[in-house]
């Protein structure tokens, strides 16, 4: 019976025929906490009345968002976090490797076929390495810390064929912001996005990652790309791991199937305050900005600031009067950027160059916009307020579009510098 | 029951903006719930109003202190044309009843509504507005009074897992 890899992966998981729409307690195979969210499902947990959790093997803990600890009560929280770690034996990586996304796919904790949970609403990234993963609230990762499975409803899945060339400084960024543009900030709801076609299969898998980042955007529930010989590089080089078809069925009950050819499409900018509210960046060149950020688990990869550097060319200065802000999304990332001499041109540029962590799209420790400010932003979230003062304005790009708007001091098409 | 009415794709970053993540105590939550959005919320909600949206309420973070600070300003009832998936989740599991309406555009700002479950709808200004079931597996939920009460009657799961 056809099916999608949705209803594949909850298929394999239960052992037996589901389909969307179908409500099943499924056996999760990873569980992802940190610093903000985690404290509170720690606290669940005890509160219903857990005593040991399901597998501590299985269960991830980092602290990413509030790193080095910016206040007490975020010390407080990593304190509370790693007694906790400590007491139920669960491998903490504290605040040393970077984002939590990033390090889970980096540490090869996700795979394909997996069922995995997280409370951060971005865990859907997973998806790029052929994972169901999805975000889930501090309540719910209660229940997995006790249970090790959690209700799910196998949610229907629109197939999402990508085919063409990128153009010359155009990529993953750009492609993902105008699908959010295209379905709307709610268009997939309660649904999977399936991402297929030969964009995808030709895109590395920094650019997979920031693809399926970015489905919550759209309302997914999860993002997941066609597993293919790189998915299963990427993974097999950090654990070992047999290859198996996971791909949706030709005739499988897709709710809908969307065709894009990126061949034609322009720098993609979502502008103040929504995601969807995407439009090419030859709209909004000239907007002045305040704040430039280069980072995040969208865009805080190696192949993210190698982008940035490639546009920054010969530049030797940032424009005076833009702060910029370049945050890795993890340690080894970090490192192969500064093995690769990028982080000593974005410094001597002028940038910001600080740890690995969250940093401004967190909208809490650092980087804050006052009211009246603009900020240009890799990133994946636009809303009011969410960089700091609601008086602020954000707006989302590419790697490539937030270099270039670096060097200008105003929202720039890369391709014109 | 008086409105508080807010429009489309309310995202949990205005219900409760990141730098008070270090919050857990809904109480303390609700001091600063819509700030920089709509400042009156946090000093005027009291017990019993209840916050309406239009589509895509509760969009953005998985941050569960979202339905915290709005149980915690007193409001046990959120209604929206539609939902955004977590924060729907969240809701349900912390005790705060997510209704969908899809005639929610109906309700006016400050106006005071009843709701009545067993009957499915919302009474605003003489009209009924039906208001959509809660799916089956979350009411198991609800009526148990949130998932920790819920969990806590349980020893194990049965998942349908093969292993």
């Amino acid at each position: 019976m056809a099916a999608t890899i949705a209803e594949k992966i909850f298929s394999m998981k239960c052992g037996s025929t589901v389909r969307a729409g179908d409500v099943v307690m499924a056996p999760v195979d990873a569980a992802m906490i940190h610093d903000i969210t985690g404290p509170l499902a720690v606290r669940v947990f005890g509160e219903m009345g857990g005593e040991h959790v399901f597998d501590p093997e299985r269960i991830i803990m980092l602290f990413d968002h509030q790193v080095p600890a910016d206040s007490i009560p975020a010390a407080e929280n990593h304190v509370f976090m790693r007694q906790f770690a400590e007491e139920q034996e669960i491998h903490n990586y504290d605040l040393l490797e970077g984002v939590c996304h990033q390090v889970v796919m980096e540490k090869g904790r996700a795979a394909p076929g997996e069922i995995i949970v997280g409370t951060d609403s971005h865990t859907c990234t997973y998806g790029a390495a052929g994972a169901f993963a999805t975000g889930i609230g501090s309540t719910d990762m209660g229940f997995v810390l006790k249970f090790g499975a959690l209700y799910f409803r196998v949610p229907e899945s629109i197939l999402i064929e990508v085919n063409g060339t990128f153009g010359r400084r155009v990529g993953p960024k750009d492609l993902i912001l105008s699908l959010a543009g295209d379905i709307g900030a709610d268009g997939a709801t309660y649904m999977a996005l399936e991402f297929a076609g030969r964009t995808m299969e030709k895109m590395n898998m920094a650019g997979r990652m920031t693809c399926a980042n970015m489905v919550i955007e759209m309302g997914a529930k999860a993002g997941i790309v066609r597993p293919d010989a790189a998915t299963w590089d990427y993974v097999a080089a950090r654990r070992a791991i047999e290859p198996f078809d996971l791909a949706g069925d030709p005739d499988a009950a897709y709710r809908d199937r969307r065709h894009y050819d990126v061949t034609d499409l322009a720098p993609q900018v979502a502008v103040p305050h929504n995601v969807d509210n995407v439009v090419d960046v030859t709209k909004v060149a000239g907007t002045k900005v305040d704040q430039v950020f280069i980072g995040s688990c969208t865009n805080g990869r190696y192949e993210d600031l190698f982008e940035a550097a490639e546009v920054m060319g010969s530049a030797d200065r940032f424009a005076s009067g833009v702060r910029v802000i370049v945050i890795p999304a993890s340690r080894t990332e970090y490192l192969k950027a500064l093995r690769a001499g990028l982080i000593e041109r974005f410094v001597e540029a002028g940038a910001l160059v600080e740890a690995p962590c969250c940093g401004p799209c967190m909208g809490g420790a650092f980087g804050l916009l006052a009211p009246g400010e603009v900020s240009l932003s890799t990133s994946n979230r636009n809303f009011r307020g969410r960089q700091g003062s609601t008086q602020a304005r954000v707006y989302l790009a590419s790697p490539a579009t937030a270099a270039a708007s670096a060097l200008y001091g105003e929202i720039t098409d890369p391709r014109e510098v | 029951m008086r409105v508080w009415k807010f429009g489309d794709d309310i995202d949990t970053d205005a219900i409760i903006p990141g730098r008070f993540l270090t919050i857990y105590d809904p109480a303390e939550l609700a001091k600063h719930a819509f700030e920089g959005t709509r400042d009156e919320f946090a000093k005027g909600a009291w017990e019993g109003d209840v916050v309406v949206g239009g589509t895509n309420f509760g969009c953005g973070s998985s941050r569960e202190h979202a339905p915290l600070a709005l149980l915690g300003a007193g409001v046990r009832v959120v209604v929206a044309k539609s939902f955004a998936r977590i924060f729907y989740r969240n809701a349900v599991n912390t005790g705060l009843l997510p209704l969908v309406c899809p005639e929610a555009d109906a309700i006016k700002d400050g106006e005071t509504v009843r709701v009545d479950l067993a009957g499915g709808y919302i009474e605003a200004d003489g009209r009924r507005l039906p208001v959509e079931p809660v799916p089956g597996f979350m009411k198991e939920i609800v009526d148990s009074g949130g998932l920790v009460a819920y969990a806590k009657n349980l020893d194990e799961v049965k998942t349908c897992s093969t292993e």
